[in-house]
Parts: C-alpha cells; structure tokens; sequence
C-alpha cells in the first residue's frame, strides 16, 4: 500500500503534466493563428496603400532620362 | 537601356507588396520608403539583369534586403534611438487608421533577428514557398524553416497573448489586481 499511494499520485501528476502540455500546445496553435493573422493585417494594410506617388514619379522620370539618351 | 514596358510594369505592380516588406523589415515608414527607392533605383540600373518571365518581387526583395543588410549597423542604432519613430510617422500620413493594434506587433517584431524577422515576412505575410526564401535569402529552405520557427516562438512569447492565464479566468483577475495596484 504504502508503495502504491506515491506510484498513483506520481501518475496523476503525468496525467496532470499530459493535459497541461496538450493546453499548452493548443495554445500555441491558437496564438499562432493570431499573430499569422495580425502579420498579413499589417502587411495587407501596406500593400492596399498602393504606389505612393514619388515611386511613380521615379520610374517615369527615368524612362524619360533613358529616352533622351537614345535620341 | 530602357526597361521593356512588360519589366516596368511589373516592377509598379510589385511596388506594394516590396513596401509592405520594407515596412515590416524596418519597422519604419520613412526609413523603408528610402529603402525601397535605393532598391529600385539600383534595379532600374540593373534591369538588363533581370530575367523576363522570373519573380520580378522576388527580385527587387532581395536587392532591397541586401541594401538593408549594408545598412544595417547605421539603421538599427537610428531606430533604437528614436522610439516611437514609427507611431510618429503614421501620425504625418492621415489617410491612415488608428494602428494600435499593429504597434504591438510591430515592437515585438523589431527585437527579433533581422534574419529570423525577414524569414518571418516573407513566409507568414508575403506567400512565398520556403524554397523561394531561401533563394531570395541564399541559404538553405531548412534553415528558413528553423528561423520562421524560432520567430514565431518569440514572437509569441514577446506578446502579451502568450500565456496561458490571458485566455482564462485568471487574465480577468489579474487585470482586475492591476487595476487596484
């Protein structure tokens, strides 16, 4: 008896350890979904702005520099 | 020579998204639009090295993330000087939203590694495959895979929804224990 009673709260607490990972590893997914989904809000949020105009302005100025020069 | 319309025009539809990069990898506005503008103007003078019918995204990052690389000792310590540099610059472009909810994100993204943060981007937010990073990086789509890893992992420790207790009953108590301290 007296060896059995450590052996069953010692599994107890393996089983208490198993729950607490599996938590902890569902956490995780789900906290990696968020952060997976505030990334791409961010980044999205970015690329909806479009070409600010001074990337515009550069590409066409340096086809009209280009454009000069071949003539 | 002239960049073809066909390479103009992609490097215009790629602008965003090369932005959106640069932000991210920045952690600053103004800082990264300098930093996209260098990039395309050493793409432009080196268009004739660009392959027609290749990722020309692809292309422009990973000349923007070497001149990021160049610069990175100066950067880092203009950016680690001036905190808040980032919220002040949303704040000069009003056609944008309040962005709160990014500012802990975007924190949280500036302590990672640069390596680890771009491995990140680019495969959590861009939609590139491992093996397209890892060519545009020049290492390995295993080590990719590690530094995505090892990103997320901090990251989600770095933030405050990492612990178990924020998605509990024990969060409300806690908050309620801060209210009154």
């Amino acid at each position: 008896m007296k060896r059995r009673k450590p052996a069953s709260s010692g599994s107890k607490k393996m089983r208490t350890d198993f729950m607490q990972r599996r938590g902890r590893a569902r956490l995780s997914t789900e906290v990696q979904r968020k952060i997976g989904n505030q990334l791409r809000a961010m980044y999205d949020d970015v690329v909806h702005q479009g070409v600010p105009d001074r990337f515009t302005e550069l590409l066409s100025q340096l086809d009209e520099r280009n454009d000069k020069d071949k003539k | 020579m002239t960049p073809t319309r066909t390479a103009r025009e992609e490097m215009l539809a790629a602008i965003p998204r090369l932005r959106a990069f640069a932000i991210s990898l920045c952690g600053d506005v103004d800082k990264a639009d300098d930093l996209v503008q260098e990039a395309l103007h050493r793409a432009l003078t080196h268009i004739d090295s660009f392959q027609l019918g290749t990722n020309m995204l692809a292309w422009l990052i990973t000349i923007l993330r070497n001149l990021f690389y160049a610069n990175y000792r100066k950067l880092r310590r203009e950016v680690e000087d001036g905190d808040g540099r980032y919220a002040a610059s949303l704040k000069s472009q009003p056609e944008q939203e309040s962005k709160l909810e990014f500012e802990e994100l975007r924190a949280a993204l500036a302590k990672l590694a640069p390596d680890q943060r771009e491995a990140l981007i680019l495969i959590g937010a861009s939609g590139f495959s491992y093996e397209e990073v890892a060519k545009i990086c020049g290492c390995a789509a295993g080590t990719i895979k590690s530094r995505v890893n090892r990103a997320r992992s901090r990251l989600s420790k770095l933030m405050s929804i990492e612990r178990a207790e924020d998605f509990g009953p024990d969060h409300v108590t806690r908050a309620v224990l801060s209210d009154n301290s």
